[in-house]
């Protein structure tokens, strides 16, 4: 029974200093990538690319972390667990989706051109 | 707890464990956070297959503002940040104070909105409606999703603001608030991976 006598209260609400932190924390990882993109972007693309993806990984971690109360014993572990499961669920489904499409679209795409197509109506 | 008579003789613990009324409600929204995270994950794989599928119409370059996106992800950011004060007043049982940073809140989630709405009728009115292009549909199914969900916030924003002004700070209605606090910061992390992905990679 003491395991659930825990009330509502006990549920980590944040600190005030959590939330200033978490809120700085994303204003600057919200505009180094919109400073970069409207600045025209580094030289490199990749780089570019990488700078931004990197900041939204950041900034979803310390949403989740500042914001949302992630951590690994809220909930007796189960808000972690799944997260996690999600996350695998989700990387699955986007990076599967990409791959397969990408791989049908260069695998269909000659026929698609017509400068390739030795037959058919020439008007 | 005794089995009244009228039922018949039960050879298992019928109420095994007393839970606190509402003790499992927040681990039950976080899975319907995490089930709405893998709908928008189908958006945002959707978009990424369709998202050079122009059919000789606009791309991203031609129709983003990101001026614009950059003063919506502040919008709700700021509201991210307003609500989280409001959960701290919640917790102090400073009931005034709750309902002056929802109000706050309410705002910035209404201004994210209103720019959102003007955002779309550009679009359409500049022809780019959602019928124009492939990369165009997943494009306003992916964000318009998104601002849907923030317009149901705001209105159990609302709802949460009658109920603690007439019934005041009870335990039914913090477990609410806290609810409301997971979805409303859930949708700026959605917003994260719209900015990022579809603004920002579009004008890269």
């Amino acid at each position: 029974m003491s395991a659930h006598s825990h009330d509502h209260d006990s549920h980590d609400h944040g600190s005030f200093r959590g939330y200033v932190t978490g809120f700085v924390l994303s204003v600057i990882l919200t505009a180094i990538p919109f400073a970069v993109v409207m600045g025209g972007g580094f030289d490199s693309r990749a780089l570019t690319v990488l700078v931004v993806i990197g900041c939204a990984i950041v900034q979803v971690l310390v949403h989740m972390v500042y914001f949302l109360h992630m951590n690994s014993h809220s909930e007796e572990g189960w808000t972690l667990i799944s997260t996690l499961f999600t996350v695998v669920i989700v990387v699955i489904m986007i990076a599967g989706s990409l791959w397969v499409m990408f791989h049908l679209n260069t695998n269909m795409m000659p026929q698609m051109n017509h400068d390739l197509l030795p037959i058919g109506p020439q008007s | 707890m005794s089995t009244p008579s009228t039922q018949p003789a039960a050879y298992w613990e019928v109420e095994p464990h007393h839970h606190e009324d509402g003790a499992s409600t927040n681990i039950g929204f976080w899975v319907y956070l995490m089930s709405d995270c893998l709908m928008f994950a189908v958006l945002f794989a959707t978009f990424g297959v369709l998202h050079g599928s122009y059919a000789a119409g606009p791309g991203p370059k031609e129709l983003f503002d990101l001026e614009l996106v950059a003063l919506n992800t502040a919008f709700l950011l700021f509201s991210s940040i307003t609500y989280g004060f409001a959960m701290l007043c919640m917790a102090r049982d400073d009931q005034r104070g709750t309902l002056r940073w929802l109000g706050i809140t309410l705002v910035f989630g209404l201004l994210f909105l209103a720019v959102e709405l003007y955002e779309f009728h550009h679009l359409i009115h500049l022809g780019a409606g959602p019928q124009r292009s492939a990369f165009l549909s997943s494009f306003f199914a992916l964000v318009g999703t998104h601002g849907l969900h923030v317009a149901f916030g705001s209105i159990w924003l609302v709802t949460l603001m009658v109920q603690v002004n007439r019934k005041g700070l009870i335990p039914a209605n913090k477990r609410r608030l806290s609810c409301l606090s997971l979805f409303w910061h859930f949708l700026d992390v959605i917003w994260i991976g719209v900015f990022t992905l579809v603004y920002l990679m579009g004008m890269i």
